[in-house]
């Protein structure tokens, strides 16, 4: 009984705001199914599962950055940069996977701080120091490289992005869907958190928050941090999925920033559920597939692609907007309480 | 709110203007008011094509000139004049031209102006060009090799040629362009100032230079691919083709040449898909392609990510496809080692190396081919054994058609990018 009422609440706060998001996920999932029925096989639907993972944890990171006010227009770049660096320093070696590895994160925490620092207390727009940082990557890897990645991967770096659990019924269980799944748990549980909440209300004010006691620069800077590190994260699973070329990564900041607004959080920040965000990354992929199982033409297809993104998020928009033109639902109002300096009622996780 | 609406704005103004970056402007007629060099070069600018997935075969157009067509799947039969063993001084129908007037004493300097160095192709080619002017430098024959990389910036290129133009100390000025019209007022400024102008790889809208440098070309290149598919599928087989980005011209040409010999087969081409050469987006559409049902053929426009195609059969558990790939050697390698049916179309990377040589032979004085047609010859099942083996040492994204074997720099320079 209380088991029922606790997950519907839990699915209630997980899709306030966001049902579009869930509604556009199952309408375009039923159409390449329609179109399709294979696709609704467990081991196709992992071979999609493992295409998206990436992209959704790409979205988890940009969600942090954007929930609490601001741009990482870098991630496309790091993405590209991280599996150029990988490529070239471990060169096919297997023993070196897990040192480059690590000096990957350590690189992603590196860009991320970087990207913080220079957006609080330098007080450059995210938009411009992201974009910066964005030219200073691509930039930096044409110079090391000479202009085209050299090296290779190995595959015990590759088996992450390509590999699995060989299993009955799915086939294989993508190492990456894992990857995705934990990430998404992890953030969930984070946004849940004091932290969550910080950052919540400093990207809904900045200025109240500060009020309230927040580190504003603190709880900004880690959120770009996070951005990075799951750039990082993301490059691992993108690198290891179909290894190294020029033009890795490529564009995918504004697909990150696209699967974020899709899952109705809002530009400018303080609104919008991680899951949701998870959701919009799933839908943009599954656009995408749907548009093969309807045989487009390629040059159609980014037409299509833009044009059920305006709709999507302006449907979203004018529902939100109706939603909250009434005064807040009732159970959250007092929440507020001395640890978090939440103003609004905000969902989390 | 209002700001929310600012920043979606911003983002797509600015989605707007990376999408937009290109200044090659369409012409109105291109066939008509380019005085095109020579029949096979690529004549055109950008825009439109007629690729309906499949199906027909391209319509004459910006993108197809029937005669171009035909000229260059000829032109792979000729039998080219000079040693095989150097192939990058071989030429097919070679033009000569008197160089007389260009003659000059010692040491000259060479300035190129190169579109970028943004694609493997690019990087092991200009590591050719770089150990050959070395070899010349050490005998006295070129000076200073300056070199100004305009990063596939249109308007950056029409700066450094005039600025090569404006220093006035050029000996020659070797240009590799980065695309086709806009660059053409540039070539046309360079060769006005009186030097000896080079131009190789992409063709300009004019026949001012002293030489033009190319390998037979795109149309030649689909070709190669696509009759390979035709003579080793079956009829009613199914084709995906893969292309890297619509409106370059000699990606164009490639695809025009593969549609018109698709149309006049039994095969049925799949779709044509765009994939920026990016690899994870290769190995995501061709598994998709898998799923809906099966794919006997892939046939590339260009070799970039052939890999990650063979690997999305691989994971999905499905057949190897016969396969037209690139000679990279990471895609000859995966040849090798899964024994598909495949072949690799070149487009001769040896190509860098004629520019210097042409300059050397124009400071001396000798006649050079005004228009320099390089050979271009597939690498098949039969000659993969011998290309692995002479690249053994060389890392996975190398050309095997690089043809600096007998440089002094080899094999170091190659390997250590």
């Amino acid at each position: 009984m209380s088991a029922v009422q606790s997950v519907r609440n839990g699915l209630g706060r997980a899709t306030s705001g966001s049902a579009t998001i869930f509604a556009l996920l199952v309408v375009v999932l039923v159409a390449i199914t329609a179109l399709n029925p294979s696709f609704a096989e467990p081991p196709s639907l992992m071979t999609f599962l493992r295409a998206a993972a990436p992209l959704i944890v790409l979205a988890i990171g940009q969600y942090f950055v954007i929930v609490s006010g601001e741009f990482d227009l870098s991630v496309g770049a790091l993405v590209g940069a991280q599996v150029v660096i990988a490529a070239r320093l471990i060169d096919g070696e297997e023993s070196r996977t897990l040192p480059v590895m690590l000096l990957m994160i350590g690189y992603g925490v590196l860009v991320g701080l970087v990207n913080g620092l220079v957006t609080t207390l330098l007080r450059v727009p995210s938009f411009i120091a992201t974009l910066g940082m964005l030219l200073v990557l691509n930039g930096a890897v044409r110079l090391w490289t000479g202009g085209a990645p050299t090296g290779a991967l190995s595959e015990s770096f590759r088996q992450w992005g390509r590999g699995g659990i060989d299993m009955p019924v799915v086939r294989q269980l993508p190492w990456a869907l894992l990857i995705a799944i934990a990430v998404g748990v992890l953030a969930v549980l984070l946004m849940r958190a004091p932290f969550g909440r910080t950052l919540m209300s400093t990207g809904d004010n900045d200025v109240a928050a500060a009020y309230a006691g927040v580190r504003v620069w603190q709880v900004r800077t880690i959120a770009f941090v996070i951005s990075s590190v799951m750039a990082t994260l993301a490059a691992v699973l993108i690198g290891g999925f179909a290894g190294v070329t020029a033009q890795v990564g490529t564009g995918l900041e504004f697909v990150a920033i696209t699967a974020v607004v899709l899952g109705g959080v809002v530009l400018g920040g303080g609104k919008g559920t991680v899951v949701a965000a998870m959701a919009g990354a799933l839908t943009y992929e599954a656009i995408s597939r749907l548009f093969v199982q309807l045989d487009l033409p390629s040059t159609a297809q980014p037409v299509l692609q833009g044009v059920i993104i305006i709709a999507a998020v302006a449907y979203a928009a004018r529902g939100s907007s109706r939603a909250t033109s009434p005064p807040p639902p009732p159970a959250q109002t007092e929440e507020a309480g001395p640890a978090g300096p939440d103003r609004t009622p905000v969902a989390t996780g | 709110m209002p700001l929310t609406k600012t920043v979606l704005a911003a983002i797509a103004v600015a989605s707007l203007a990376l999408a937009g970056c290109s200044t090659d402007a369409p012409t109105d007629d291109p066939a008509a008011d380019a005085p095109v060099v020579d029949e096979t070069t690529d004549a055109g600018a950008t825009d439109d094509e007629s690729a309906a997935a499949g199906g027909d075969g391209p319509a004459e157009g910006e993108f197809f000139v029937q005669a171009d067509y035909e000229a260059e799947l000829a032109q792979r039969d000729i039998e080219p004049e000079g040693d095989a063993a150097t192939p990058w001084l071989q030429a097919i129908e070679p033009e000569m031209v008197d160089t007389a007037e260009f003659a000059a004493e010692g040491p000259q300097d060479i300035c190129f102006s190169n579109a970028s160095v943004s694609n493997p192709w690019r990087v092991t080619g200009f590591i050719t060009m770089q150990e050959q002017v070395a070899v010349y430098q050490e005998e006295g024959l070129i000076g200073e090799f300056r070199v100004a990389d305009a990063a596939d910036d249109d308007n950056q290129q029409i700066s450094d040629i005039q600025s090569f133009v404006d220093a006035g100390d050029c000996g020659a000025i070797i240009i590799s362009p980065s695309t086709t019209a806009t660059l053409t007022p540039a070539v046309e400024a360079a060769c006005a100032s009186g030097v000896p102008v080079i131009v190789f790889d992409r063709g300009v809208n004019t026949d001012c230079m002293t030489t033009y440098i190319h390998p037979i070309g795109g149309y030649a290149y689909g070709a190669d691919g696509a009759e390979f598919l035709v003579e080793n599928l079956e009829p009613g087989s199914t084709v995906l083709a893969l292309r890297i980005l619509p409106g370059v011209d000699v990606l164009e040409n490639r695809w025009a040449a593969a549609q018109q010999i698709f149309a006049d087969s039994e095969l049925e081409v799949l779709g044509d898909e765009f994939t920026g050469g990016d690899a994870a987006q290769i190995k995501d559409l061709v598994t998709q392609y898998i799923q809906r049902g099966d794919v006997d053929g892939i046939w590339m426009d260009a070799g970039d990510g052939a890999v990650a195609a063979v690997e999305a059969f691989e994971d999905a558990g499905a057949d190897y496809p016969v396969m037209v790939g690139e000679d990279e050697m990471s895609f000859l390698r995966k040849w090798d080692e899964t024994g598909m049916t495949a072949v690799a179309p070149v487009y001769s990377n040896f190509q860098w190396r004629t520019p210097i040589e042409a300059a050397v032979d124009i400071f001396a004085g000798e006649e050079v081919p005004s228009e320099w047609i390089l050979p271009q010859e597939p690498v098949t099942q039969d000659t993969l054994a011998q290309f692995l083996e002479q690249n053994a040492e060389m890392p996975s994204l190398h050309y095997a058609k690089f043809g600096g074997e007998d440089l002094p720099g080899y094999p170091e320079a190659w390997q250590d990018r």
